[in-house]
């Protein structure tokens, strides 16, 4: 069974047969301690893959770390970090390799343990088939389900049953027939190909290679032997497509489009058309080192040329011009959050995807999952490990199959922008419609189209106070946390427009007022273009901030009191102007010899002589989240 | 004259072996691309088209044909092609999304097997990234010839580091020992090189067959400003979506070469004919026995020790590093296949010859935390 190349065998032959051996990829998974990694090593070592020196290492390894009192620890064959031999537990996924006479094989062995689900994920989205592992004491667990969900999730479709540990059951048949009733009641919506259970004992070998004399009952194959024959090849036929990878330009006669090839195949002569744009050529020819090729097929690293001159860039999709990709700015998609940091609607996010990075937002989370009963559950976030059924929106229009048909086509990854981790994943559905229109109708681009694509409202901030009472401080600090938050923001400053746009201004009453007006409209301007727009003014006068609100829609002007007192802003004197004021060397400074009028009704006031600068800039925050602004 | 049956299964042989579409031949046949499709529904055709149809598919079997285009035709792709194709994408990405790449050339059969697919990967352009050696100044004298012959032939551009501090003090593994040469020479040194070139993304020629820690590494490996690596918090990595953003600073170890076993290297290296530095090879070489492993004496560094006998053996090497820490195993193999059948009947790890993993369990590991590659 096992593939050892024997003294007096023949080389050639054999590597011959090897190299057209088939594949399978497949991992392991279930709960904490149901013996993931001891089957693992058992096939390792079953299957002869293991050399005298590792075995030499594992024997001195189990007395020191084994949790089998000395005897052979398999687990520890794939538990190598350090802290996972301390601990006895898989933290993260291992891959291995190992091939039989008819096979190859590479297995991920994943973590049990729920915190370390995304480690589990990670080893699943390669997969081709899922040993889900059940102790035969315990039965079905959370985590059992858990990560069955995510292997359909993720479009995985034969899976193998390992109950084990029969070796402590006394190799009961009804244990093994009850829990693998409840495994195939609860897997029913998850749909799977193919379950297959199979009584084990990884610590002991049972049914492992061949059928242990121990479970005369069962009349299935051992796992080995199962796995060298399972069928797991998806026959459906899929439209071709590439997604540009790397323009390939190394002088101006040559240019090619390097990729891989996710689905479907390709040849010279194929009519394709480059998505987005939608514009159409042909394939003139395949370039590898080798020379051209005839055709590709799915998997291949290629380099195509194009018929015309037509324009393509990294993360344009090169697709069969009869059944091109869909395109949309606005998903459905299930997506498996991964971050300690809960996922918060609204907030942007990185989203990768085809080559392709597109800031995007999840505008609505339509619902989580009960991985233990596949409820359907409300919720505003997505914790650590949770998953959900959820709207996004992009800030680009993103060309995609649904996961269902095209796995490479339909997948994404979320990343955030501040730590730059890896977030969460996701599998889409299909295109809201209103995207669909978008695309092929243009609709109006207007105020509220941009503030959808932006996912905020926008409007304008208006910070209104002394010189030296704190507005620039808290408006920068205000913005800063926008941008944090993935919000588009303007600040327009007394200094910086001063500078430019009203440099003709002087501080008379009438240059004051006309200064204001300036401001307003280049605000409102920016409001329109779908900004959240901090404006920080001292702008003194009752009348000229009340004349900027008149000419904003509702709820668009939000006027900021910094209420600081004149006493302690003088007292700051950041830019000495007070001292020349009062000196006389300054005219017309306001609370010197300039009246500051206070508004009336505020909508948001903060003394900064009683509130730090960051605690003021987080109450501003909060009432724009409070109030709506920050979704679109 | 043919039948429409005959004509059918020509067409769509045609079709399978050239890639043309059934309806993209129907039309050149028959002027109709759904021509073909009704008469395989049972639809007939008067006998004009259909001698019309055989001539017209006579000249297009001559002229569609791949040799006639002058093209390959590919076989069914096996598990090396699905290989190279991921180690190629893998590629590709780092240079289309990091500022400034870098491959580390060891100049063994990995980083062999990694520079031949980085010239496949960007064809015809040049791979785009320089290569960089760190150089112990104790490697095998024919590496350094063969690395330096090949960086010539292949117009690359060859960047090789020493830690000059550690020339200075006169470091080596004779009087240093493995441990702190090791670390000083290779650990530092890389770390100096990254450092003084800003390199932000380094590609390594690991396999997660090598070893178990390495097992459990990412293809994208992430290093803090000072290079360490957290194996508590590696980055999901799911299909083949890479997440190749870092903070300023950071870096990325890539590991290309990540699922390949030593079996799929040794076998790339025979189906692509690959060149070797010619140590891979048995050949009558002057060894020291020491310790129970096999060190050849490469030059005049190295110290003879009372009752050691330098003796010429057919000898040739599983993996290349420092002479000094690198053991060299008795063979005739003198030929590829000979070498895989040797390594099939071996009963130890390719990583038993060397030296430096044996100091301390978990070494590894542990080493990587601390920058080793
Ligand atoms: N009696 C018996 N014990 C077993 C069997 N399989 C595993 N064990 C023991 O169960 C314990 C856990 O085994 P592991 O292989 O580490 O479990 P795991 O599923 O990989 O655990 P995590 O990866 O941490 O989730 C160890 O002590 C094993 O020796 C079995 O078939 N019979
Ligand atoms: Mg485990």
């Amino acid at each position: 069974m096992s593939d050892v190349f024997k003294d007096g065998d023949d080389i050639h032959e054999y590597l011959a047969t090897h190299e057209k051996k088939d594949m399978l990829r497949f991992l392991t998974c279930g709960s904490v301690d149901d013996g993931k990694s001891t089957l693992i090593g058992r096939l390792l070592h079953d299957a002869k893959s293991i050399f005298d020196d590792q075995l030499e290492t594992l024997g001195s390894d189990s007395k020191k770390f084994g949790t089998q009192g000395g005897e052979i620890d398999f687990a520890l064959l794939v538990d190598g970090l350090a802290a996972e031999r301390e601990q006895g537990i898989t933290i993260d996924v291992a891959y291995r390799f190992f091939s039989t006479e008819k096979r190859k094989f590479i297995v991920a062995d994943t973590p049990g343990h729920e915190q370390y689900t995304r480690n589990m994920a990670t080893g699943a989205s390669t997969a081709d088939l899922a040993i889900i592992l059940i102790d035969a004491r315990h039965g079905v667990l959370p985590q059992t389900k858990r990560h069955s969900f995510i292997c359909s999730l993720l479009g995985i479709r034969h899976v193998v049953v390992a109950i084990n540990k029969m070796d402590i059951v006394d190799f009961r048949e009804d244990k093994f027939r009850e829990i693998e009733e409840a495994y195939r009641e609860f897997a029913k919506p998850l749909g799977f190909k193919t379950i297959t259970c199979m009584p084990l004992s990884a610590l002991k070998g049972d049914n492992i290679l061949t059928k242990s004399p121990n479970t005369p009952w069962y009349d299935g194959a051992a796992l080995l032997p199962y796995l060298e024959t399972v069928d797991t090849s998806r026959d459906e036929e899929q439209p071709f497509r590439m997604p540009v990878q790397w323009v390939n330009r190394p002088n101006l006669d040559f240019r090619g489009f390097a990729g891989t090839v996710v689905s479907g195949r390709v040849a010279p002569g194929d009519e394709v058309v480059i998505l987005p744009s939608g514009k159409r050529t042909k394939v003139k020819s395949i370039v590898t080192r080798e020379g051209d090729l005839a055709f590709a097929d799915k998997n291949r690293a290629v380099t195509l040329t194009l018929e015309d001159e037509v324009d393509a860039s990294r993360g344009d999709v090169i697709a069969a011009a009869a059944q091109p990709a869909e395109q949309a700015g606005q998903l459905q998609a299930k997506i498996l959050w991964m971050d300690d940091e809960e996922m918060l609607p609204g907030r942007q996010y990185i989203l990768k995807s085809n080559n392709r990075m597109i800031p995007a937002q999840i505008t609505d989370l339509k619902h989580r999952i009960d991985v233990n009963t596949l409820e359907h559950l409300s919720g505003k976030t997505l914790k650590l490990n949770e998953i959900g059924e959820c709207n996004l929106s992009l800030t680009q229009r993103l060309v995609f199959d649904p996961y269902s048909e095209n796995r490479a086509m339909g997948s994404f990854i979320l990343i955030d922008r501040l730590t730059n981790h890896t977030v969460g994943v996701g599998m889409i559905d299909y295109a809201l419609r209103r995207s669909k229109n978008v695309h092929w109708q243009a609709v109006d681009v207007n105020k509220d189209s941009r503030r959808k694509m932006l996912g905020q409202k926008s409007a304008m901030l208006w910070f209104t106070g002394l010189s030296g009472s704190g507005k620039s401080t808290v408006a920068n600090l205000v913005e800063k946390r926008l941008h944090d938050l993935g919000k588009l923001t303007y600040l327009l400053d007394g200094d910086n427009v001063r500078h430019g746009l009203n440099r003709d201004l002087g501080f008379t009453d009438a240059d004051r007022v006309e200064n204001i007006r300036r401001v307003g409209e280049a605000g409102k301007l920016m409001v329109d273009a779908g900004l959240i727009t901090l404006v920080s003014f001292i702008s003194p006068f009752r009348s000229e901030r009340r004349a900027v609100r008149e000419r904003m829609e509702d709820g668009e002007f939000i006027e900021i009191f910094i209420s600081t007192p004149l006493e302690v802003a003088e007292q700051r004197d950041v830019k000495g102007l007070y001292a020349k004021a009062r000196k006389g060397e300054i005219k017309n400074f306001t609370g010197i010899d300039s009246p500051y009028e206070e508004p009336e009704n505020p909508d948001i006031e903060i003394d900064t002589s009683e509130v730090a600068a960051e605690k003021a800039a987080e109450m501003i925050v909060e009432y724009l989240d409070r109030n709506g602004y920050l979704e679109g | 004259m043919i039948d429409t049956e005959t004509l059918l299964r020509r067409a769509e042989r045609l079709s399978e072996s050239t890639g043309l579409s059934l309806t993209t031949i129907s039309r050149k046949l028959l002027n109709d691309g759904k021509g073909l499709a009704r008469i395989k529904n049972g639809g007939g055709m008067t006998e004009k088209t259909l001698e019309q149809a055989s001539r017209r598919l006579d000249e297009l079997e001559v002229a569609e044909t791949p040799r006639a285009k002058g093209l390959l035709s590919p076989e069914a792709m096996t598990h090396l092609d699905r290989l190279e194709a991921e180690s190629i994408h893998i590629m590709r990405e780092v240079v289309a999304e990091v500022e400034n790449p870098v491959m580390l050339y060891s100049i063994g059969k990995d980083s062999a097997v990694m520079l031949h697919l980085a010239l496949k990967a960007f064809y015809p352009s040049k791979p785009p990234f320089p290569l960089l050696h760190v150089d112990t100044t104790w490697k095998f004298r024919e590496m350094i010839e063969f690395r330096d012959k090949l960086a010539e032939r292949l117009g690359l551009e060859l960047r090789v580091w020493t830690n000059q501090e550690g020339v200075k003090a006169g470091v080596g593994p004779f009087t240093h020992g493995s441990a702190v040469h090791t670390d000083i020479m290779k650990t530092q040194a890389l770390k100096q090189a990254l450092d003084h070139y800003k390199f932000d993304a380094a590609f390594g020629g690991a396999r997660r067959d090598e070893e178990k820690s390495r097992a459990k590494e990412r293809i994208f490996s992430f290093r803090t400003a000072d290079h360490r690596w957290d194996p508590k918090s590696q980055r999901p990595e799911l299909w083949n979506i890479y997440n190749t953003r870092t903070a300023p600073g950071e870096s990325i170890r890539v590991f290309p070469l990540s699922n390949w076993t030593e079996l799929d290297i040794w076998q790339y290296i025979a189906r692509e004919n690959i060149e070797i530095v010619p140590l891979y090879l048995a050949a009558k070489r002057p060894v020291v026995e020491r310790d129970g492993t096999l060190i050849m004496v490469d030059d005049d560094r190295m110290p003879i020790h009372e009752g050691e006998k330098v003796e010429e053996k057919m000898v040739r090497f599983r993996t290349l590093g420092c002479y000094p820490l690198t053991g060299a195993v008795e063979s005739e193999a003198n030929t590829l296949p000979q070498i895989i059948e040797e390594m099939l009947l071996s009963r130890s790890s390719e990583r038993q010859g060397r030296v430096i993993d044996h100091d301390q369990s978990a070494s590894m590991e542990k080493k990587k935390q601390e920058g080793y590659f």
